[in-house]
């Protein structure tokens, strides 16, 4: 029966490190793991994170369960045998050495990610106005509310919360190749904003202010999905989002003005 | 295998005739304890059990509503068979969004609340610590009684939160403000069963909270100063420390749980603004709705690790006990508990990392959590080194013991991937958190529990439970389970808690769902094999020797805690609880209370078995 046994607990531990490995490698996409190909450039240091987290746990995964699997196998015929089993309490050095790799390891991934967490997270992107190096303003005021998502586009005067500021509904559509910034803020409870293609998500708790910002390349059928539990609604409250060339952008939102109604908010 | 083990127990048993003498037969002494059936004894043993059957009847309820959840992933909006004609009768036999926000939130409440904690501290607590560590009795036998009666009476206002025209509360098991405050739909007029039902759920998390944190005194107490005469701390079992390292963070946790959970109470119900923003509308006064968050987390992390770790501490004994080895690094495996508990309460803002909670702040949080993966990868490399060289005994507790560690490493190391904040940030309230969460608290929790019923039903019934019924029990449960749990972590872009997640860009998921279902379904039949075991053993199961699996630990001396009042004949504990297969004696195993020269050394056969 132990050889049973074994090659039960063989099966799982060794078909997500077949799959984990093949990911990594690979050698295939990331949507295999549900991950559409990201758009942008942090979305593509996040993958390769995503790809070297799963790779190293991968490989904690199928040497510990071999290790196990092995004790099972190796013990198979002990039960009716007269081998004792080992007497051994403990191993000071091989304790410190697993303590210890994993913790080097770890720390040295902390350090790793922190890049692209700066880069996604606290540095906002400037540009160059004059002689001025300035945060980009955002483009976009994100409103959030059960269960949709409002759009008000800043005007002429390039500023958002001004009288000028264009309304869309759950359509989401931003300039390619252009550093875009939205700013998010919540209607009544808190709501979170997904989009899986720029691998970002940011939740949206009212009574604050949040800014996401992202560059990137052209799509056209991409899907804002909330992600916070926000009632019996959650689930609907999904937008449309196309990333257009600046052309196209520029000539939509001028079109979307023409016809503007009055931005409805505060 | 258990008839062959029961005639070689018997040298040992003969060797303790001074003791045995004096009393009845200890077969059935562990039958005679005050009134067994009594719910208003204040007798650990007796108010163990009935935690322990009260929580197997409440994880009845909580797979029942995870069906629910799984049966509207699969098949959205189609009329559910059996139940849902009666349940959802309004709406012509179908779940309705509403409902669904409930089921999720009341499968996570009931789980967690009345099934892990309580069965885990509640039922093995006071069933093994007292044996475990020679006591007589818990420390404060009302407060036994109280803890198991508030658990009631906490389910009660559980019920009554399902009794409101909402059906029940419907903000997730985190409840985050404000839509736990407001309750429902913003701003319009049907929010206010929702406010109730949320009231009353607050009402039974306090009760719950309280209750623990009684049980968690009595331990405590119990653990530290009613120890059997040589019975120090570091000859207690890992079970034992576990439950002491569990109760002391429940200590430390609870009371910021039952803050918060008033504080959100009165927000509801006398229309203060705790977690209320100014900018609101209905605001009465400028509250902070990420401070709920924090309070919630710095109770609802440690809670994680208050569900796993006595687990954690009953698996090692039983993995050592079939293996026939000594623990493996037993003081490092003590030092990891502590360490996990410490590093416990700094790791909750791995929880927010897209919560708007400051970015930099985050950096912290996520090395204290890649922190808190060492001494729980001790832990795992110290199992692995237990089964390493062992005799093993793939017996039914042993089997899902093993399955525990083998489910815990996937579920450890997706936590481990999630702790990288870049890498959190894409996964966060999807279904691999979900796939994470299971792994570690029904893979490995819940795979635990059932082992150490497995192992222990002998002590507590006198009989042992069916092994052939048990191995199908353990096999048909670890298939369904990986069936079930192993592609939610291909879902790492379908959000959680939607009712009908399959329009446009997710449609692509809704036939991995249905595989889900199937296999949901199939694990929860598979808990029918364990429920006619559990009920034919209590009756018909094979009558028990003292120790049937020749274990060291102390609850297996056969001396009745209670009778050991009237023999004047302390109990003495000799050594640690993990001298097996010493070299030194012919047998593998010297049980803690076995004096050196109980058995005499027979040197002319020292491998005789």
């Amino acid at each position: 029966m132990n050889r049973f046994w074994s090659i039960l607990f063989a099966i799982v531990p060794l078909a997500a490190f077949v799959v984990l490995s093949m990911v990594c490698l690979k050698l295939v996409p990331l949507s295999t793991m549900g991950l559409p190909q990201p758009i942008n450039a942090p979305g593509q240091s996040i993958d390769f994170l995503f790809r070297l987290v799963h790779g190293l746990c991968a490989g904690v995964l199928f040497f510990t369960s071999i290790t196990i699997v092995w004790s099972l196998w190796q013990s198979r015929s002990a039960a009716g045998g007269t081998r004792r089993a080992a007497y051994i309490k403990s191993n000071l050095l091989l304790e410190l050495a697993w303590t210890a790799i994993p913790g080097a390891l770890l720390l040295w991934l902390a350090f790793y990610q922190m890049e692209v967490w700066s880069d996604t997270r606290l540095n906002q992107p400037t540009q160059i106005i004059g002689q001025e190096t300035v945060a980009v303003p955002p483009l976009v005021l994100v409103k959030a509310r059960q269960y949709g998502w409002e759009f008000h586009y800043a005007g002429a005067d390039q500023q958002i919360k001004t009288a000028d500021d264009v309304y869309i509904e759950n359509l989401l559509v931003v300039p390619a190749n252009r550093d875009v910034v939205l700013e998010l803020e919540s209607r009544d409870v808190i709501h979170s904003f997904f989009v899986p293609e720029l691998r970002l998500k940011q939740d949206i708790v009212p009574g604050m202010s949040h800014r996401v910002w992202f560059n990137a390349n052209p799509a056209d059928q991409l899907e804002i999905l909330c992600t916070e539990l926000c009632g019996e609604g959650h689930y609907r409250m999904r937008a449309r989002m196309r990333v257009v060339a600046p052309a196209t952008f520029d000539s939509w939102l001028d079109a979307e003005a023409r016809k503007n109604q009055p931005a409805e908010f505060q | 295998m258990i008839a062959g083990r029961t005639t070689h127990h018997t040298p040992h048993t003969t060797h303790r005739k001074p003791k045995t003498e004096n009393r009845k037969p200890h077969t059935d002494n562990r039958t005679l304890t005050p009134s067994p059936l009594n719910p208003f004894s204040t007798h650990h043993r007796v108010i163990g059990l009935w935690y322990l059957f009260s929580c197997l009847i409440w994880l009845g309820i909580g797979g029942l509503l995870a069906l629910a959840i799984r049966w509207q992933l699969a098949w959205p909006w189609s009329n559910m068979p059996i139940l849902g004609s009666w349940l959802f009768a309004d709406s012509g036999g179908t779940i309705t969004p509403e409902f669904y926000t409930v089921l999720f939130t009341m499968h996570a409440s009931v789980m967690i609340f009345f099934v892990l904690i309580p069965i885990l501290t509640g039922g093995f607590g006071n069933l093994l610590i007292p044996p475990m560590i020679g006591a007589k009795s818990l420390a404060f036998p009302q407060l036994t009684r109280i803890a198991f009666w508030l658990m009631w009476l906490a389910f009660g206002a559980m019920v009554l939160s399902f009794l409101t025209p909402a059906r029940g509360a419907a903000s997730g098991w985190t409840a985050y403000p404000p839509l736990s405050v407001f309750g429902g739909n913003f701003g319009t007029g049907d929010a206010s069963g929702n406010r109730v039902a949320q009231a009353w759920w607050l009402v039974g998390i306090l009760l719950t909270s309280v209750s623990s944190l009684l049980v968690a005194i009595n331990h405590v107490t119990t653990i530290l100063q009613m120890r059997a005469l040589g019975m120090t701390m570091f000859r207690l079992p890992a079970t034992v420390w576990a439950m002491l390292v569990t109760s002391i963070m429940q200590l430390l946790a609870l009371p910021i749980l039952i803050l918060a959970s008033v504080m959100q109470w009165t927000d509801i119900s006398l229309g203060t603004g705790f977690f209320i923003p100014a900018e609101a509308a209905h605001s009465v006064a400028g509250g902070q709705v990420l401070l709920w968050q924090h309070l919630f987390w710095f109770y609802g992390h440690p809670a994680v690790y208050i569900m796993i770790l006595p687990a954690m501490g009953m698996v090692s004994d039983i993995l050592a006990c079939f293996a026939r080895k000594p623990l493996f690094g037993y003081h490092s495996m003590v030092w990891s508990n502590i360490a996990i508990a410490s590093l416990g309460f700094i790791v909750w803002g791995h929880h927010m990392f897209v919560s708007g909670m400051n970015f930099t702040i985050a950096m912290s949080f996520m090395i204290s959590t890649m922190l808190i993966a060492l001494p729980s990868g001790v832990k795992v490399f110290n199992w692995i080194g237990t089964l390493w060289g062992g005799r093993l005994q793939l017996t039914t507790p042993m089997l899902l013991g093993v399955g525990f560690v083998s489910m815990f490493i996937i579920g450890g190391l997706s936590g481990v991937v999630m702790s990288v904040p870049p890498v959190d940030v894409v996964l966060h309230d999807t279904h691999y958190v979900v796939a994470h969460i299971h792994y570690v608290l029904f893979g490995s929790s819940v795979l635990g529990m059932f082992g150490a019923i497995y192992f222990w039903f002998p002590l507590m019934f006198g009989r042992l439970m069916s092994e052939r019924l048990g191995k199908l029990h353990f096999l048909t449960t670890f298939i369904f389970l990986n069936g079930t749990f192993l592609p939610m972590h291909l879902l790492s872009r379908m959000p959680r808690r939607y009712a009908d997640p399959y329009a446009d860009s997710l449609a692509e998921f809704l036939p991995l769902n249905q595989w889900i279902t199937w296999c949901a379904m199939g694990m929860a039949a598979s808990q029918l094999i364990f429920l006619a075991n559990f009920l034919w053993s209590l009756r018909f199961g094979i009558l028990s020797q003292s120790n049937p699996w020749q274990s060291n630990g102390l609850e297996w001396s056969g001396v009745d805690s209670n009778a050991a009042n009237d023999d004047n004949e302390p109990l003495e504990v000799f050594r640690w609880p993990y001298e097996y297969s010493s070299p030194d004696r012919e047998s593998d195993f010297f049980p803690q209370w076995e004096k050196e020269s109980d058995q005499p050394e027979r040197n002319e056969s020292p491998n005789g078995d």
